[in-house]
């Protein structure tokens, strides 16, 4: 039975791929940001933290682009390119984070709304209802700036204030899921809630879960870099609180264009990343938009 | 639905004159019902709102004293000032009064009511993200029309792809970039347009002060467009999308309508429902743009000043303006799923 069941897996995922490579910009962002995230795992063999410590610059003050420093230097003569390099780490982590944490949220809470139609259910949609009308970012604000600034903090404000897209997704996903007789057959069987949402539903929201997934991260990385530009972030560098830094200090008025453009560029580059990816994901696992595009 | 003399829903119309009482008095129900509805959302967020500003961890009179010279004495009067001595409960009923009363407290860094402050600011940010949103819906609606009727051809996939660049980039990079090149200037590039608050410091009078707000309002103004109107785009283009390859089009196209005609008068304004709901759906990502374009481009409204209070932090001015912005929100997408009933049959019938 087992072997059955591994050959279709196999099988199913053989033919995803084969979808997916078909879907060059999909491609190509998977390709960037697997990069990215390679170079963020990587980045303390090379360098460590010191890199964006203000006493620790090495260069002179604002210097444009040239052979020793790529990208330039910030007001206190740190190299861009390491900090950006460096600054990736935080960036990467908190948008994984926060996007795994409203992944999970979504999950549970569209999979119970779904599961449980009677009164469970419509209460759980009234409050993701709620959470989905009040402006995520400006409650974001609030919630940081009460807890304080930590990269906890940070996730949690943006976990919290983003899961409800999610939520309903997964919750229309399992009306469908439901309405199928093999889950009739299993209740038939004795399956009681914990087996039919684990065992059916939830390998078949699976595939959704993880084209949301790749969305959230992308909004989750601009979110935390729009937090951080904000004055509310941890106070890691990351590539939101170099541009906070480029803004407090001037650049843009100094003419120092490469401590602006480079961090953004970075944010720009892996949350297309991520969205090509996460819409060949969501193009190759609903047919309904296959062929609408 | 006079844009649709024919083909489209003849179900629905041939229905239309005979049920109009019945269908009239569900709407006023449905409107009733969804007013309710957003009462309890307000009640939420005032509830809400009180619990989170007190209940979380951090004493906000140690968070407010934090960089400061305070001595126990002055933090005990901050306090007592802020009511934070009494019990908890005395603090709710406290809080539920004022806030009906639309006392929302006095400012700490202000030191005046913090309803002055926000009626002063209001006008500036009505201004700033009204006009924004008028521009951005257009250009988005337009060119989301037209991207989508001509789906795959060039024009579309520039859309697109413009649209998707767009959506990625943070707000704040791209109006720091606008600032940098149209602002400042750079290299033979002179900076051309103010870029800080929303009048000269020697505003003229007349006509001339009406063009001197104009000018500082194009670079924010340009910011907030350009990261609010890509969404609208693809909602639009999609939505056009799944009206392409219905019958009625067909049909229309069979008459031998020409193609403009098909497109403006059928496709159009089926297309055009439930696009302009999501748009003040998702008034809340318009608010959030708003927030971060007034405070790069030091815009003296709303926004920058819920940024003040959360940068200072003036608890009780970001409480204030956090309420305030969020029932706005809730009371502008409850009457956008009011009229959206009203004026699109399907959703009735559904």
């Amino acid at each position: 039975m087992t072997g059955v069941v591994m050959a279709r897996r196999r099988l199913a995922v053989s033919r995803f791929w084969a979808d997916f490579r078909k879907q060059r910009a999909g491609v190509a962002g998977l390709v960037v940001l697997l990069v990215a995230v390679v170079l963020a795992l990587v980045a303390p063999l090379f360098i460590g933290e010191g890199v964006t410590s203000v006493v620790s610059g090495t260069g002179p003050k604002w210097a444009a682009p040239s052979l020793d420093y790529p990208f330039g230097t910030d007001e206190s003569g740190r190299s861009i390119l390491l900090m950006v390099w460096w600054g990736s780490r935080t960036s990467l982590l908190i948008g994984f984070l926060a996007a795994l944490l409203s992944i999970v949220i979504g999950m549970v809470v569209g999979i119970t709304a779904g599961h449980f139609r009677g009164w469970i259910g419509a209460t759980l949609m009234r409050v993701t209802d709620w959470f989905l009308v009040l402006p995520s970012l400006v409650t974001a604000m609030v919630l940081a700036a009460i807890l304080g600034g930590s990269t906890f903090t940070i996730i949690a404000a943006i976990g919290v204030t983003t899961w409800p897209t999610t939520a309903r997704l997964i919750r229309a996903q399992t009306l469908a899921v439901e309405s199928r007789p093999y889950i009739e057959r299993s209740k038939a069987l004795g399956a009681g809630h914990w087996h039919v949402t684990t065992r059916h539903v939830l390998p078949n929201v699976a595939p959704l879960l993880l084209a949301s997934a790749t969305l959230e991260v992308a909004s989750a990385i601009v979110t935390e870099s729009t937090l951080a530009f904000l004055g509310v972030s941890s106070n890691k560098t990351s590539w939101g609180t170099m541009l906070r830094g480029s803004y407090d200090w001037g650049a843009p008025t100094q003419g120092a264009w490469w401590y602006i453009l480079i961090p953004g560029l970075a944010i720009l580059a892996v949350v297309m990343a991520f969205m090509l990816a996460g819409r060949a994901l969501e193009a190759v696992l609903n047919p309904r938009l296959r062929r609408a595009s | 639905m006079t844009a649709l003399p024919d083909a489209a829903e003849p179900a629905v119309q041939a229905a239309g004159p005979a049920e109009e009482t019945p269908s009239s008095r569900g709407m006023l129900r449905y409107a009733l019902s969804k007013a309710g509805g957003a009462l309890f959302s307000i009640a939420m967020v005032v509830i809400g709102t009180f619990f989170v500003f007190r209940l979380l961890p951090g004493d906000p009179v140690r968070n407010l004293a934090q960089g400061r010279n305070m001595t126990p004495e002055q933090l005990d009067l901050e306090r007592h000032r802020l009511g934070l001595d009494q019990s908890l409960i005395n603090q709710f009923f406290d809080f539920v009064g004022d806030t009906l009363r639309l006392d929302l407290g006095t400012s700490y860094e202000y030191k005046r009511p913090v309803l002055d402050l926000i009626g002063e600011r209001l006008g500036p940010t009505l201004l700033l993200a009204g006009t924004g949103l008028v521009i951005a819906v257009s250009l988005g609606l337009w060119q989301g029309i037209h991207a989508g009727w001509r789906h795959g051809s060039r024009f579309d996939r520039f859309s697109t792809g413009t649209s998707l660049v767009l959506w990625s980039v943070p707000t704040f990079w791209l109006g720091l970039l606008l600032m940098m090149v149209f602002g400042v200037g750079i290299g033979p590039i002179p900076g051309l347009l103010p870029f800080r608050g929303s009048e000269s410091i020697d505003a003229p009078d007349g006509f001339a002060y009406v063009l001197d707000v104009a000018a500082h309002m194009v670079l924010p103004c340009l910011t907030l467009v350009a990261v609010v109107y890509a969404q609208y785009l693809l909602v639009m283009r999609s939505s056009l999308l799944e009206e392409v390859s219905q019958d009625y089009i067909t049909v229309a196209r069979a008459k031998g309508l020409r193609d403009d005609d098909v497109r403006r008068r059928h496709a159009v304004p089926n297309a055009l429902l439930p696009t302009v709901t999501l748009v003040f759906m998702r008034i809340g990502f318009v608010v959030g743009g708003a927030v971060t374009v007034e405070t790069i481009f030091t815009w003296p409204g709303l926004g920058q000043l819920f940024y003040e209070a959360v940068s200072v932090p003036d608890f009780t001015l970001m409480q204030g303006t956090f309420l305030l912005i969020t029932v706005s929100v809730i009371v502008m997408n409850t009457l956008a799923d009011v009229v959206y009933h009203m004026i699109d049959p399907r959703v009735r019938s559904a």
